[in-house]
């Protein structure tokens, strides 16, 4: 194991300001943030629509004012591969309303009230990721 | 009011992930490449999070009920089940082949970036799919 590309400033930083997100979502709205859950029920369901349409608007336009503020540019590196993210995309999808969250829903709006069971799931989803990309690494 | 705080809870919540460069897949999949070249950034996001989500949540709950809303709305589920494993498995081997969450992957739509729009729409699919044949119920 080689340490590499490490920010825990920016890192620690950014999450603190996600951690703000979720209290403030739960003391004024009542709901506990967990990403896969607004995302999938603003599509499939009819309550509360209209709140978890504006709050994934909200998720996409954070970024475009943080750039707009900052002038700094946003880059990201993602795989070329389309077959890979549709089946990835597929994955995540199912697997997160299968297992009732993400890694909002269970890994912090759930570690955070000490549910056992989103510890559990994050202990898992943890696992297997590694374990896929560790995967990868050998094909 | 609480449209309001949908919509600027989602926005801080974006913000969030671009200081932490959480929206970038290729940093994400540095943390789990922990047999690799180890990124532990995501590590320290989740704690920033907790640090400041944890303790506030347990004042919070203590209340009533929320500002905005009449009453407290969130899953108070404790089931460790066959669903919760699997569903977060499934979830952990999509994360670690795209590097994308929820989350993060939502947020890039900013970023008008073709392979991470093609992530959600496929993401969107299996919302779809767990919804239509009713997987997240049936146990």
């Amino acid at each position: 194991m080689n340490i590499v590309n490490f920010t825990p400033i920016t890192a620690t930083l950014g999450g603190m300001i996600i951690g703000l997100a979720v209290v403030i979502f739960f003391l004024f709205n009542g709901r506990l943030v967990g990403i896969s859950g607004i995302a999938s029920n603003a599509l499939t369901e009819k309550d509360n629509k209209f709140d978890n349409l504006l709050f994934l608007l909200g998720l996409i336009i954070g970024p475009i004012i943080y750039s707009l503020f900052t002038s700094k540019e946003i880059s990201i590196t993602i795989s070329n591969s389309i077959i890979l993210l549709i089946f990835a995309g597929l994955l995540v999808g199912i697997g997160t309303r299968v297992g009732g969250g993400c890694t909002s829903g269970h890994g912090i709006s759930g570690i955070g009230r000490f549910s056992l069971r989103s510890i559990i799931a994050t202990i898992t989803f943890m696992v297997v990721g590694i374990l896929t990309v560790l995967i990868k690494s050998f094909v | 009011m609480n449209k309001l705080v949908s919509l600027v809870s989602g926005i801080i919540f974006g913000i969030g992930l671009v200081i932490s460069e959480m929206v970038n897949p290729a940093k994400v999949l540095g943390f789990l490449d922990l047999f690799g070249n180890w990124d532990p950034s995501l590590a320290f996001v989740m704690i920033g999070a907790l640090i400041i989500s944890s303790p506030l949540f347990h004042v919070i709950k203590k209340r009533e009920k929320p500002i905005f809303v009449e009453q407290f709305n969130y899953s108070k589920n404790k089931e460790i089940n066959n669903k919760l494993i699997i569903g977060s498995a499934l979830f952990g081997a999509g994360w670690g082949l795209g590097g994308l969450c929820p989350g993060p992957a939502i947020s890039s739509i900013a970023l008008l970036n073709i392979n991470s729009i093609t992530f959600v729409f496929a993401m969107f699919i299996g919302f779809y799919i767990v919804k239509f044949f009713n997987l997240s119920k049936t146990s």
